[in-house]
C-alpha cells in the first residue's frame, strides 16, 4: 500500500525526534531577532507536538487510536490560522516601524 | 494458448509483474527484495514514460500550435521535423551557462532541478491499468493537490534566486495566480471526491467501471471548473501572466539559459500531461472504456485519453489571447468559485438523497446525470449575465475616433472633477 | 539548518524541508492522511505566507541574527531536550500490539463529524476570523 510502510520505527525514536524538534523550535523562538524567524520556531515547536501525537496514536493503546490524527488535523489547522495572523501583523509593524526586529519593538504604544 | 497469454499480459503489465513476483516467491527472495525490485521496475517505467512523453511532445506542441494559427511548425529535421527536439535539446546543452553575479547561487542552480520532484511524484499514484498502479494511495487525490501546492515554492526559488526584478514580479505573480486557482481546483475534485466517496485514483475508476459509465456524464460543471483552473496552474498561454513576455520579459527563469531553461520549458510540458492525466483518471474513465479494453490494453487507452486532453491543452494555448492580471483574478474568484461553491453544496445533497433513501444506482443516476447537466448550463448563463453587468457601462461597439464628438469619452472628466472635490 | 543559516530566505527553506521530512515521518507512522495535509497546509500555505512576509518588509534585516536571550535559550533548551529524553528513555510505554492502521482519511472523517462537530466548527470559525483580521491588519489605510 504505502511506499514507505515497510520502514519501522519505535515510539522512543520518533519521540526522541520530537522533542528535538521542540527544543530546536524553543531556541529559535526564544533567541532569533527576526520576527518571522520566530514564527518559524513556534510553528517547528506545533510540528514537534503534532508529531508526538501522531506517534502515541499510533503505538499506544486506546479504545479510539484515531482521535491523536484529529487533533493534529485541529492543531495544523490553528497554526495555519495562527501564521496568517501573525504575518500580518508583522508586515502591518513594518509598515510603522521600518522593523521586525523583536528587540526593537519593546514599546507599548507610538 | 501461448499467444492469448502473452496478449493478456501484455494487456495489463500487471499480470505480467504478478507472475514475475510469483517466480520471485518460488525462488525464495524476501518480501524486501520483491518489493524493492517492483519499485524500481515501476518507477523506471514512469520515468522512462515522463521522458519519451516529454521529448515527443515538444514535436507534438510546436506542430499542433503551427497548425492552429496556419503556418507549418518545425519541418526540416527528419521526417515532418521528427527530430526537431533532439535538434532543440543538443543546442539547449551547447549553450553557456550564465549564473548572474548577485545571484543566490546555490538555489539558482538548484531551483529547476527541484522543479521537477513534484511534476514526476504525480505520475506515481496514476492507475494506467487494472492492476498497473505503481503506489495506490487511498489518499491519492489529496496527494495530487498537495504536490501541486509545493510548485509555488519552487517558483519562488527561481524568481528570488535570480535577482532580479523582474524574475521576482513573475513568481509574484505565479503564487498570487495559484493560490487563487487552487481553490476552484481543490473544490472541484472535492466534489468529485464527495461523488465517488474514495480518494483512492483506483477507486475513482472502479466507480465508473461499477455504474458503466464516465464521471465526466454526472459531473460536467468540475470537469470545466478543474480545466480551466488547471490551465492557469499550468502557466500555459492564456494564464501565462508569470512569463509574459511581451509584459515582464519571461518572468521567473528570465535569468536562466542552457540546459537549465530547458529544464523549465520541459517541466511545463511534463505538467500538462500529468494535469491531463488527472482528468483522464477521474473524469474520463482511466483505462476503461466501455469494454474496449478487453480488446486494446487499458494503458494505451490511458495514454490516448491523456492525449486528447492535451490536445484541449494545446488548443487553448494556439487560439486565446493572455488575459490580464486582474481579468484573471476576476475569473478565479468571481467565476469560478462561486460555481464551484453552488456546485458542491447540490452534488453533496444529491449524494446525501442517494445514500439515505437507499435508492437504487440505476434510477438515480440518471436522474442526478439531467440534474446536473441541467444546474451546469443554469449556473454559467445565468452567473454569466449576472457577472457581464458591471461592463455594460462600457461602450457596446468600438467607434472611429472620427466619429466621437468630443476626444474623450464622456465619463472620465466628470469622474475626476469628483474626485477633486473629495480631496 | 534554520538556526545556523545566515540568509533568512534560505531559513525559510531548510524550514519547508523539515515539514516535508515530518510529513515522511507521518508517512511511517502510517498516517497518510496527516502526512498530506501536512504537505498541503505547512509546505503549501504556511511557507507562502513565511516567503510573503520575508518579501514584504524590505528594508528590515534579511539576517538571521540571535539576540542577547542566546546563551539562556540555548541553555533552556538543551535542558528541555534532556528532561524529554530521560522521561522517554525511563517510562514504560505500554505499546499496543495491534499492526498499523490500514485506512485513516474515511475513519478521520467520521471522528470530525461525529465526536468532534463542535470543535470543528469553531475551527471553521476561527480561520474566518484569522482571515478577516489578516486582511484588516494588511490593509492599506485610505
Amino acid at each position: 500500500m504505502l511506499l514507505l510502510l515497510g520502514a519501522r520505527v519505535s515510539l522512543e525514536q520518533v519521540l526522541i525526534v520530537g522533542g528535538a524538534l521542540f527544543s530546536i523550535g524553543l531556541y529559535i523562538a526564544l533567541a532569533k531577532r527576526n520576527a518571522v524567524a520566530v514564527l518559524m520556531g513556534i510553528e517547528l515547536m506545533l510540528n514537534a507536538v503534532n508529531l508526538t501525537f501522531v506517534a502515541f496514536a499510533r503505538f499506544i493503546e486506546s479504545p479510539r487510536p484515531l482521535d491523536g490524527h484529529v487533533f493534529a488535523i485541529f492543531v495544523i489547522t490553528v497554526a495555519a490560522a495562527e501564521a496568517a495572523v501573525a504575518l500580518a501583523l508583522a508586515v502591518a509593524i513594518y509598515r510603522y516601524r521600518e522593523t521586525i526586529d523583536v528587540d526593537k519593538i519593546n514599546v507599548l504604544r507610538w | 494458448m501461448p499467444f492469448l497469454d502473452a496478449w493478456y499480459d501484455f494487456r495489463d503489465l500487471g499480470n505480467a509483474a504478478g507472475r514475475l513476483a510469483e517466480a520471485m516467491r518460488d525462488a525464495d527472495a524476501s518480501d524486501g527484495f520483491v518489493y524493492v525490485v517492483f519499485a524500481l521496475i515501476g518507477s523506471i517505467g514512469v520515468l522512462m514514460f515522463v521522458g519519451l512523453t516529454t521529448l515527443i511532445n515538444i514535436w507534438v506542441e510546436r506542430r499542433l500550435i503551427g497548425r492552429v494559427q496556419v503556418r507549418r511548425g518545425p519541418n526540416r529535421l527528419g521526417p515532418w521535423g521528427l527530430l526537431q527536439p533532439v535538434a532543440d535539446a543538443i543546442k539547449l546543452m551547447q549553450k553557456e551557462e550564465l549564473t548572474p553575479r548577485l545571484a543566490d547561487g546555490l538555489v539558482f542552480t538548484l531551483a529547476p532541478i527541484v522543479i521537477f520532484i513534484p511534476a514526476i511524484l504525480a505520475f506515481a499514484v496514476f492507475p494506467w491499468s487494472e492492476k498497473m498502479v505503481l503506489a495506490d494511495l487511498n489518499v491519492g487525490v489529496l496527494y495530487l493537490l498537495a504536490l501541486g501546492s509545493t510548485t509555488t515554492i519552487v517558483v519562488f526559488m527561481a524568481g528570488y534566486a535570480s535577482n532580479n526584478k523582474y524574475a521576482l514580479l513573475g513568481s509574484m505573480r505565479v503564487i498570487a495566480m495559484l493560490i487563487s486557482y487552487e481553490i476552484p481546483g481543490v473544490l472541484a475534485l472535492l466534489s468529485v471526491v464527495t461523488f465517488v466517496g474514495t480518494m483512492s485514483l483506483s477507486g475513482i475508476v472502479e466507480f465508473q467501471q461499477t455504474y458503466w459509465s464516465w464521471l465526466i456524464f454526472f459531473l460536467p460543471l468540475p470537469f470545466l471548473i478543474y480545466l480551466l483552473s488547471s490551465t492557469a496552474e499550468l502557466n500555459r498561454t492564456p494564464a501565462d501572466i508569470a512569463e509574459a513576455e511581451s509584459e515582464i520579459i519571461a518572468g521567473y527563469h528570465i535569468e536562466y539559459s542552457g540546459m537549465k531553461f530547458g529544464l523549465f520549458y520541459a517541466v511545463e510540458l511534463v505538467n500538462s500531461i500529468g494535469v491531463s492525466a488527472i482528468i483522464a483518471a477521474l473524469f474520463l474513465g482511466g483505462w476503461w472504456t466501455f469494454g474496449l479494453e478487453e480488446i486494446i490494453p487499458g494503458w494505451v487507452l490511458f495514454i490516448g485519453k491523456i492525449y486528447a486532453c492535451y490536445f484541449i491543452l494545446i488548443w487553448f494555448r494556439g487560439t486565446l489571447p493572455r488575459f490580464r492580471v486582474d481579468q484573471l483574478m476576476a475569473f478565479a474568484w468571481k467565476f469560478l468559485l462561486p460555481l464551484a461553491l453552488a456546485n458542491i453544496f447540490v452534488l453533496a445533497l444529491e449524494v446525501t438523497i442517494w445514500t439515505e433513501f437507499d435508492i437504487s444506482a440505476g434510477i438515480v443516476l440518471p436522474i442526478f446525470a439531467v440534474v446536473n447537466f441541467a444546474m451546469a448550463g443554469a449556473l454559467i448563463y445565468g452567473w454569466g449575465r449576472v457577472m457581464v453587468r458591471q461592463y455594460e457601462r462600457f461602450p457596446k461597439q468600438p467607434r472611429l475616433v472620427s466619429e466621437i464628438d468630443v476626444p474623450l469619452p464622456s465619463g472620465q472628466p466628470r469622474r475626476r472633477r469628483a474626485a477633486r472635490a473629495t480631496t | 539548518m534554520i538556526v545556523v543559516v545566515r540568509n533568512l530566505f534560505h531559513a525559510v527553506l531548510f524550514l519547508i524541508l523539515s515539514f516535508i521530512g515530518i510529513a515522511g515521518l507521518y508517512i511511517t507512522l502510517s498516517a497518510d492522511f496527516v502526512a498530506v495535509v501536512q504537505v498541503l497546509v505547512y509546505a503549501g500555505a504556511i511557507a507562502v505566507l513565511m516567503i510573503f512576509a520575508v518579501m514584504l518588509t524590505p528594508r528590515s534585516d534579511r539576517g538571521n541574527s540571535e539576540n542577547l536571550l542566546q546563551a539562556p535559550a540555548l541553555l533552556l533548551a538543551g535542558l528541555f531536550l534532556a528532561g524529554i529524553v530521560f522521561v522517554v528513555i525511563e517510562t514504560d510505554w505500554r505499546e499496543a500490539t495491534r499492526g498499523s492502521f490500514d485506512t485513516t482519511a474515511a475513519a478521520i472523517g467520521e471522528a470530525l463529524l461525529s465526536p468532534f462537530v463542535l470543535p470543528f466548527e469553531i475551527a471553521s470559525v476561527l480561520l474566518v476570523a484569522a482571515m478577516i483580521g489578516a486582511i484588516v491588519l494588511v490593509q492599506e489605510e485610505e
